[in-house]
């Protein structure tokens, strides 16, 4: 694979990551350990979409935005598979130091769970905008200020917090700097990594309405990174369910919560509370696997209300059940049910959705 | 444990350098068994001979074999060093852990006598410690009051360490399931501080017998025990330099510049594979 | 007084900030009052986010921390006059806690077993032959059993493992009142709610009062009996949960209860917008090596 993949009518997709593979080979006084963290993972992320990726702890999804950042180091070690960003000639992991932060909040930015790993403690947060955004910009000093005080006003920020120092501001102040700082730069790809999680209730409804608006505005791309599937259902225009290192589910968020197809995704969405909902909670067998030693063939199989003789041997693909809905599962998938009523019958058989 | 030592010498270079260097000079300080003279014995060999078969390290202008006598001189450095760091780690430990469980009044009360320790000039105080005993100045006693001046840097490290610990939720996970005092002490907490007190022991041997050293060297310690230290001060009253006798000088400083530079690697190696986060990585979990 | 199993009174914490001369206090915990029935177990829930004091309040309960003013009474009896290593052992007897992050409540370089057999030995009192037994029993009532849990280190069990593992431990000495602060907000969605339900179980079958610390409105509606909202270290609104939560009064109250996101609307805002362009309406085929 040379050049640019899918240079036919696919001009809209901005990130092309296929059958990823990231593992972590580690060594330790002798003895080898390698945990397969994102295992055969493809996506796709279209212009001005907010892509969701959820999971729980060890599902890989924090692996694979360590990865699509290009934040590689060992004993991270991408195996296999490619990762296309549209403003890239090659796989984002084959760039050298200099060529990542040319392109860094230029075309690629990041907004972290805690603000305080971007911005500096010890300095004022005008010295963090112009660290970051100013060799990007291009811009003399005086009018560079004028378009940062002009994004602030945008997303109604004052401006006066450039002059403040991090520590004398809120988390969720700090949270909101953060995101203009990931978005000054007008870049095409975000990277959202749990950035509302560390939050209170009251601010991160207006945190995630931050980041929606700084998105439509610059229209820009997203992937947004919780386990949270109630702030997946407020943000994401897509989802994509991973468990165990891989992805077994993807669909338009409405779609997803509407009529989920896999067993997992059923279950995570049948279990979230709702504030007047007294219905008791079915819960899940097991825990979710150690990416070390996975089950074999479908990595739920032990926990699944569903698993079949062939859930244990092989491991179900990924495949489209219709343009916009992918899902990785021998009871719903084609080749094991022609009658073409899987979801349905999945939906009966584990009484999961009312 | 033999296995992890097998380990430990095949991957890390540190500890394997380090570990040698200490092997060559406990094998020496062990030979001191098989000495053929009582070390304290003069003249019992040709004064001021220079390296050769029959005295590989020479002989000395007391008429003593610089190679056996190096061998008691070492095993007695090692000795003090070991008693003198094994008597302040009890100190320190026992002195910061309970500061920093405790908190409050108590931790108040040891700091401020830990850090009245830590402002005191240590070498006047011992300086002075050997004018007061003068003739009854021995070994042990020399030890006893070194161990009771090298606690108090490491007791502030270890409380601090204890301190964090205090507030860790299996702390107060260990009081509600009826833990003693001392089983939160010891069994919980201790596991966290070996690895400072592990290396703080190599460090501490190394800072008591450099201060042996240089006690004995100008003679403020009982000299006629032989150490390395006053090996080298009778050297200096025979004036070995002047008369050529540069043996009786280059070997004992060769020797405890390998006892420095190994217990320095085996601190930092060891340090290393002890401490409990790459302990928990190579586990299997997660720090 | 007898009737209670747990009673607060006007309980204040204050914290004195500033240096020498600018000293002013301020009150994490500002006059709190509730009590709990002795004779009817209940799931009392404390909402709040953070600097709310809602934490501060349950280690009081704790008798971890002394309040500053007020009074905490269990089963009739100050927290203050707890004095002795005798009357704290029974005062832990009868008041466990369950933190928030089981990967901390358990020391990480020790086996989960010991803190079980310690809680058996030295609260419930059990001979050595019978530890085994009754941690078993105390770990099936929240679906584990001893041979899932025996000389396994933190790390090789899940967080909702360990945390069911931690809530058996409470139980062994069969106390009236669990404190959980938080105990959920680190455990995997998928397993969430089975802790959530567990403590319904708890309360119903074992007659345990449960003191439920938490931010999460969802699932404080979903299993208290009764709740207070809490901010700044003042309750602001009480009563039973379903009432208060249904229809809240206070503003704060109201701002929470807004501020909570609905699943119910998932992807609204996806279709309203439609300039959002999915690369996979153009099928894709995707193939796995």
């Amino acid at each position: 694979m040379n050049a640019r993949p899918h240079a036919d009518g696919s001009a809209d997709v901005m990130l092309d990551v296929k059958n990823l593979r990231a593992y972590y080979v580690m060594k330790y006084f002798g003895t080898q350990r390698e945990v397969r963290a994102v295992d055969d993972i493809s996506l796709r992320v279209g212009r001005n979409e907010i892509y969701g990726l959820a999971g729980e702890s060890s599902s890989g999804k924090t692996t694979f935005i360590k990865t699509i950042a290009a934040a590689i180091r060992p004993p991270l070690t991408v195996v296999g598979g490619s990762i296309r960003y549209s403003f890239l000639d090659r796989d984002i992991y084959r760039l050298d130091r200099a060529a990542l932060s040319a392109i860094r909040w230029r075309h690629l930015s990041y907004i972290p769970q805690g603000s305080m790993n971007v911005l500096n403690p010890v300095r004022r947060v005008r010295e963090s905008f112009i660290d970051f955004a100013l060799p990007h910009m291009d811009l003399p000093k005086q009018r560079f200020f004028a378009a940062i005080v002009a994004h602030l006003e945008r997303l109604q920020l004052a401006p006066g917090v450039l002059d403040a120092y991090p520590h004398e501001l809120s988390g969720g102040m700090r949270q909101r700097i953060a995101i203009a700082l990931a978005t000054v730069c007008r870049p095409d790809f975000i990277i959202a990594d749990e950035p509302t999680t560390a939050l209170d209730v009251v601010v991160q409804k207006s945190v995630l309405e931050l980041i929606r608006e700084a998105q439509r505005e610059i229209a820009s791309s997203m992937i947004f990174v919780t386990h949270d599937m109630a702030v997946h259902a407020n943000i994401s225009d897509r989802l994509g369910i991973m468990y165990a290192g891989r992805l077994v589910e993807e669909a338009p968020t409405a779609e997803i919560f509407r009529s989920p197809k896999h067993p997992y995704t059923q279950h995570l969405i049948a279990s979230l509370p709702r504030i007047g909902d007294l219905s008791a909670k079915r819960a899940l067998t097991g825990a979710p696997p150690s990416l070390a030693e996975p089950p074999s063939g479908c990595r739920f199989h032990p926990r699944c209300p569903l698993a079949m003789d062939i859930c244990r041997e092989t491991h179900p693909e990924l495949v489209s059940i219709d343009p916009r809905h992918r899902v990785a599962c021998h009871a719903v998938s084609p080749a094991v049910r022609p009658d073409g009523v899987f979801g349905a019958t999945a939906k009966q058989r584990t009484g999961l959705v009312q | 444990m033999l296995k992890t030592v097998r380990d430990l010498f095949r991957y890390n270079l540190e500890f394997a350098l380090g570990a040698i260097l200490i092997l060559i000079v406990f094998a020496f300080a062990a030979a001191s068994l098989f000495s053929p003279y009582p070390p304290m014995d003069i003249y019992v060999v040709a004064p001021d001979a220079p390296p050769s078969w029959a005295y590989p390290f020479g002989t000395n202008s007391r008429g003593q074999d610089v190679f056996w006598q190096l061998t008691v001189a070492i095993r007695n450095s090692l000795l003090f060093g070991i008693s003198v760091a094994l008597m302040s780690r009890v100190l320190s430990l026992l002195i910061g852990l309970v500061a920093g469980y405790a908190g409050g009044i108590t931790d108040r009360i040891l700091m401020t006598i830990n850090d009245t320790f830590v402002v005191i000039p240590l070498f006047p105080i011992l300086v002075l410690f050997f004018f007061m005993m003068r003739d009854n100045m021995s070994w042990p006693m020399l030890a006893i009051a070194m161990a009771s001046l090298g606690w108090p840097y490491d007791a502030r490290l270890i409380r601090s360490v204890a301190l964090s610990l205090r507030t860790r939720e299996f702390t107060a996970m260990s009081v509600f399931s009826g833990m003693s005092t001392r089983q939160i002490l010891v069994e919980e907490h201790l596991p966290y501080v070996l690895p400072i007190v592990f290396s703080t022991t190599l460090n501490n041997m190394n800072w008591s017998i450099g201060l042996e050293v240089t006690l004995s060297v100008i003679g403020f310690t009982n000299i006629e025990t032989p150490t390395i230290g006053t090996m080298i001060y009778w050297a200096n009253q025979h004036t070995a330099m002047v008369a050529g006798v540069w043996w009786w000088i280059f070997f004992p400083v060769v020797l405890v510049i390998m006892t420095f530079l190994g217990l320095y690697l085996l601190s930092v190696s060891m340090n290393e594979y002890i401490d409990p986060r790459s302990r928990l990585t190579r586990m299997g979990g997660q720090a | 007084m007898t009737g209670d199993l747990l009673n607060l009174e006007g309980v204040t914490k204050s914290y004195a900030s500033g240096g020498l001369l600018a000293r002013r206090t301020f009150n994490a915990v500002d006059g709190v009052s509730f009590a709990l029935d002795a004779s009817r177990p209940e799931i009392f829930a404390i909402i709040g986010e953070s600097g709310s004091g809602k934490t501060t309040l349950a280690r009081m309960i704790l008798n971890m921390v002394a309040a500053s003013a007020g009074a905490i009474r269990f089963r009739g009896k100050a927290l203050a006059t707890i004095r002795g290593r005798r009357a704290r052992l029974d005062f832990m007897r009868q008041v466990q806690p369950i933190f928030q992050n089981p990967y901390e409540a358990f020391n990480p370089l020790k086996r989960v077993d010991r803190y079980l057999y310690a809680t058996a030995r030295r609260l419930a009192g059990v001979g050595r032959k019978e530890v085994d037994r009754v941690c078993d029993e105390a770990l099936r009532k929240v679906g584990l059993s001893l041979a899932e849990v025996r000389g396994r280190f933190p790390h090789e069990l899940s967080g909702g493992q360990l945390q069911r593992t931690a809530i058996a431990r409470a139980l062994i000495s069969g106390p009236a009142l669990l404190v959980a602060d938080e105990p959920v907000s680190m455990v995997d969605a998928s397993l969430r709610m089975s802790i959530v339900e567990l403590f319904k179980a708890l309360r119903d079958e074992l007659g345990v009062s449960i003191v439920y610390i938490t931010h999460d409105l969802a699932t404080a509606y979903h299993i208290s009996d009764r709740i207070i909202i809490m901010q700044k270290g003042r309750v602001v609104e009480g009563g039973d949960a379903r009432t208060v939560l249904d229809n809240p009064q206070h503003p704060y109250s109201k701002l929470l209860k807004s501020a909570v996101l609905s699943p119910d609307n998932a992807g609204i805002d996806a279709q309203a917008a439609t300039h959002a362009s999915d690369p996979n309406t153009v099928p894709v085929n995707v193939r796995s090596v």
